[in-house]
């Protein structure tokens, strides 16, 4: 089990207590009031209306709306609508959403029942990655407690509304958390990506009008509705309101997660939560969202933890993985260990993408056996260039901007290697 | 090869999903939980119950990590090599271990006890270096605490 924050607010403040993973003592702190006032005293559009007026970004890396996702749940068909709830969390440097599914089962489930009102689904697919399975079995254990209240299955608290969740186990595969890649795999097929339109919310799981949305996504929708919008929009920044749960990890000095208002600075989560890096070292860069998003040097960490700021420094949020590097790190190194695990886990259906992500991970091994050319430096950046925004899904503008960033701001690492014919950074982590 | 235990698992998820298929990754788990792969012949069972070429199957078995199509060791022990455990000794570590158990990554143990590998970020990166033991994490991990967890394998 995952230690309890560091750092805790509205979402992890009672993790410290083992009973909060119950159903017993998850009611004990108020649990399931906000899910009973939502199914008996709210109109399924009056919940969508609240959770838009929040402002809640989803927090799967994307940052779309929330509430704005749930309206486009088409509200007159004959078909079944489904909820998904993507647990399969495998962006390197995040492990947010397997402490929610480890110590808070009960509170995904109350948002995941509150989403199923409002959006009018009659299941929930709980997709969580197959390494997962001791917070799989906390999260059996809780589906099973809230069956046997009433909670889930039919006439839920005794209302009209009936609702079930199927936990799904996935078996390794990262391309799986895009969320069409999800879907066909719960199909019982490969997880590769859908080309979109349509989007879920017309052709979703099964062919059905489907929304999906990320653990802690649901994990906010409780508190929304018990406490309303404007209790939300006091926590965070005006256009990303609420906390997150962040995860530190790498050369920190207190590694480990941080539950903080969206908008802190990522200087102090760096120095003031984590600690900085041990005695006699500085830092040197940081990934703020998953390694999928561009690394910021020392001397941007000003930037606070919010979209509509870090896209000026041409990074984003993501997952919220902060991972931290100090001046021994080879940034040739790191871009090794990411570039190998994009062309691992393409899942090969787009050529810009197979093939760049191969080149570009065969180009940096290059340069790190100290055999690179001058050249090789443009050629990454063309490279990466022409997988943007080509692709059937954003898995190849994640393989490249993780190289863009590290040559926008430590080309010098890279020229040095080609200069010196080796790499100068005997100090750095192994590969 | 299915025993009646695990087809009747496999008929309890079918019993979930709107389309039979949808329990096809159930199945496979299921499967993996009696015999630790899927055989040729289990291959051809799970066709049958979903309606599939066995064939079609196998893609699904082979696009996945955790679904094998041979005979497997005992212990799965895959060493998380990803950036946060990277920066913070894994591979070190997986050399270490390589060396204690006479094999390299990729490859099983010849008594059949153990296969080794490395493995991409299993959401435990501030507690690397770390490495999962078939369903068990093991984290904040030293080369004296990994070799010790190893040789209580059975
Ligand atoms: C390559 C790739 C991997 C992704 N992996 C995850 C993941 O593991 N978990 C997740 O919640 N979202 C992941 N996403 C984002 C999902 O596609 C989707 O946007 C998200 O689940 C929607 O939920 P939200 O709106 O609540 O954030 C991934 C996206 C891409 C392109
Ligand atoms: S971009 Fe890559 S991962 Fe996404 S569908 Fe195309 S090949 Fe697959
Ligand atoms: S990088 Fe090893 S667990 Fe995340």
């Amino acid at each position: 089990m995952l230690r309890v924050p560091h750092v805790t607010n509205y979402l992890s403040e009672h993790f410290a207590d083992d009973a909060f993973g119950t159903l017993a003592g998850y009611e004990r702190y108020g649990g399931y009031k906000a899910a009973r006032q939502a199914i008996t005293g709210m109109a399924p559009s009056e919940v969508v209306a609240l959770v838009k007026e929040s402002g809640l970004q989803g927090r799967g890396g994307a940052g779309f709306l929330a509430g704005l996702k749930w309206s486009f749940m088409p509200a007159e068909t004959d078909k079944p609508k489904y909820l998904v709830c993507n647990a399969d969390e495998s962006e390197p440097g995040s492990f947010k959403d397997r402490i929610l599914l480890e110590r808070a089962p009960h509170l995904l489930l109350e948002g995941i029942l509150i989403g199923a009102w409002a959006t009018g689904a009659s299941k929930t697919f709980l997709y969580i990655r197959g390494e997962y399975a001791f917070p799989a079995a906390q999260l059996e254990r809780a589906i099973a407690e809230a069956y046997d209240k009433g909670y889930l299955g039919k006439r839920v608290m005794r209302s009209g509304f009936s609702h079930d969740v199927v936990l799904h186990r996935g078996a390794g595969a990262y391309i799986c958390g895009e969320e069409t890649g999800l879907l066909e795999s719960l199909e019982g097929k490969k997880g590769q990506p859908r080309k979109k339109p349509p989007f879920p919310a017309q052709y979703g799981a099964f062919g059905m009008p489907s929304t999906v949305n990320n653990v802690e996504t649901f994990c906010h929708v409780p508190h929304i509705v018990a406490k309303g919008s404007d209790w939300f929009r006091a926590f965070g920044t005006e256009k990303s309101p609420g906390t997150t749960i962040f995860g530190v990890s790498g050369h920190a000095v207190r590694l480990g997660l941080y539950e903080l208002p969206l908008g802190t600075p990522l200087e102090e989560i760096v120095y003031r939560h984590a600690g900085g890096v041990p005695e006699g070292r500085r830092v040197k860069g940081v990934i703020p969202g998953g390694v999928s998003m561009p690394i910021l040097p020392a001397d941007q960490l000003d930037v606070p933890m919010a979209n509509e700021f870090l896209r000026e420094r041409k990074t984003m949020l993501g997952t919220g993985g902060i991972m931290v590097m100090d001046d021994t790190t080879c940034m040739v190194r790191a871009a090794c260990v990411i570039t190998y695990f994009f062309r691992d886990e393409s899942c090969g259906q787009c050529t810009q993408c197979r093939e760049g992500t191969g080149w570009l991970n065969k180009i940096v091994n290059r340069i790190e056996r100290g055999a690179g050319v001058p050249e090789d430096l443009d050629v990454l950046i063309d490279v990466a260039g022409k997988m943007e925004g080509q692709t059937i899904c954003a898995f190849a503008d994640a393989a490249a901007w993780p190289v863009q960033g590290l040559l926008r701001h430590f080309r010098a690492d890279f020229e040095q290697h080609v200069h010196e014919r080796k790499c100068p950074f005997p100090e750095s982590f192994q590969l | 090869m299915i025993s009646s235990a695990t087809r009747a698992r496999i008929d309890a998820e079918i019993a979930k999903y709107p389309v039979k298929r949808g329990a096809l990754l159930p199945a496979l788990h299921h499967v993996h939980a009696e015999l630790g792969y899927v055989s040729h012949e289990s291959a051809a069972a799970i066709a049958d119950i979903f309606d599939l070429r066995p064939v079609e199957v196998m893609e699904v078995v082979s696009f996945y990590n955790m679904f094998f199509d041979t005979p497997q060791p005992r212990h799965h022990v895959r060493v998380c090599t990803n950036l946060p455990c990277s920066l913070r000794g894994a591979r070190t570590l997986l050399a270490q271990i390589e060396s204690h158990l006479g094999i390299e990554a990729g490859q099983a143990s010849s008594d059949g006890r153990i296969g080794l590998g490395h493995e991409e970020c299993l959401g435990a990166c501030a507690y690397a270096p770390m490495m999962r033991v078939n369903d068990r994490y093991h984290e904040d991990l030293d080369v004296e605490k990994a070799k010790r967890i190893l040789d209580s394998l059975e």
